[in-house]
């Protein structure tokens, strides 16, 4: 058995009363733990039955024009714990359009939607576990949760992973973005894992006369599926 | 020496999730003899949650229900088999849960038991590591020819959650 090297532990707590959404939601009873190998490892969602489509990749080709703003290419990897590429893993993308106005009929700041922009994506990672997305920059936006309260511009990430501990929900922020180190939501997650959430300006994605690229690995909990032909050896 | 690397840690699904996660017939799974499970999200002060969004699982089977304005859902799924466990004991049918919403910075794990199963759940091992006052808040019940789950993620019946 090898000894494992304890990665550093950088998830949020369930209450952060900074987050004042936490208050109400966050569980009051001590999470029961249950035997590692009979849990966390135990199988994940199967994804198959979400549809992809090669297009879903591009949130600047969903309409009839190019929506408004900023054009970027958010590229980066899925990883395992080990540092293996999780391949053929469903990852889900939304966000808020470039004046910072999300689609969803939820949202009520003042701020234009875009007719040619939806906000919402989905890819498959590749053999080397890369995923790829063209979009535009979000836009930065109040949410009332305290005095003069505004998210950072951000892409929510969901993803999959094989097992039952490696799904994946969370939010990737730009760097340089002032905002970050005022938002409690971000601020939840400890001083250590706080950079983990920013994906970095990469002039090597980014297309000449096109597009800034920006990339950000995603590391899920737990090893990426063994292949099956050792799982059947058991 | 070690690539051990932190995970990345976990962000709140947020409120706008509604344009973007739901699909298709994400709700309903499998064809011919499924079971209906409904129920409700409510938060610490037993009010509705209209913005959760909830994935089921077993085998193959996955679907995904986002709350409506009464923080109602409601899945169609074939019941899962009673299955082996890690260790050779058989676990008792059983669905494993995430609760994704708003104020949850990170997802909630649970599991729902079925009401007619009552000698596999008694010998299931892992609802035997769960405090038999609160096992029942992982059992569906019986509501006409569904069943009822509701999820109660803070105070007086909190459903029982696992660390992830």
């Amino acid at each position: 058995m090898r000894t494992e090297a304890a990665a550093p532990e950088v998830e949020p707590p369930y209450l952060h009363p900074d987050y004042r959404a936490t208050v109400l939601r966050a569980p009051g009873e001590r999470l029961v733990r249950l035997p590692e190998d009979w849990f966390h490892r135990s199988a994940g969602p199967a994804f198959g039955r979400i549809p992809v489509q090669a297009t879903d990749a591009d949130l600047t080709k969903q309409h009839r024009g190019e929506p408004l703003g900023e054009r970027i290419i958010v590229s980066g990897r899925v990883l395992d714990s080990d540092g293996r590429p999780v391949r053929a893993t469903l990852v889900e993308v939304w966000q808020a359009n470039a004046a910072g106005r999300y689609v969803d009929p939820v949202d009520q700041h003042p701020a234009p939607l875009d007719p040619n922009f939806t906000g919402a994506g989905r890819c498959l990672t590749d053999a080397r576990g890369e995923f790829r997305f063209v979009t535009v920059k979000p836009g930065a936006y109040p949410w009332r949760n305290h005095e003069n309260a505004w998210r950072p511009a951000h892409m929510h990430f969901s993803v999959f992973g094989s097992q039952l501990d490696s799904r994946l929900v969370t939010q990737m922020y730009f760097p340089g973005d002032p905002l970050i180190a005022l938002d409690p939501i971000v601020r939840s997650v400890g001083e250590r894992g706080r950079d983990l959430l920013v994906a970095r300006f990469d002039l090597g994605t980014t297309r000449p006369e096109w597009a800034l690229g920006y990339r950000w690995d995603i590391v899920l909990r737990g090893r990426a599926a063994t292949p099956p032909e050792a799982a059947v050896a058991r | 020496m070690t690539d051990r690397r932190a995970p990345t840690p976990s962000q709140t699904v947020g409120p706008f999730f509604g344009f973007a996660l739901p699909f298709a017939g994400d709700a309903d799974a499998g064809v011919g003899a499924v079971v209906r499970i409904e129920g409700q999200v409510f938060d610490g002060a037993s009010a509705t949650v209209p913005d959760a969004i909830l994935e089921m699982w077993h085998g193959d089977v996955f679907v995904r229900c986002a709350t409506d304005a009464s923080g109602r859902y409601r899945v169609t799924l074939p019941k899962p088999p009673a299955m082996p466990g890690p260790d050779g004991r058989t676990q008792a049918p059983h669905l494993e849960v995430s609760v994704f919403s708003r104020g949850l910075l990170r997802h909630l794990a649970t599991r729902i038991y079925f009401p007619d199963e009552e000698d596999a759940n008694a010998a299931d091992p892992m609802l035997a590591l769960v405090d038999p006052a609160r096992r029942t808040t992982l059992v569906a019940r019986r509501d006409g020819a569904g069943l009822r789950f509701d999820i109660r993620l803070q105070g007086a019946a909190e459903t029982v959650f696992f660390a992830l």
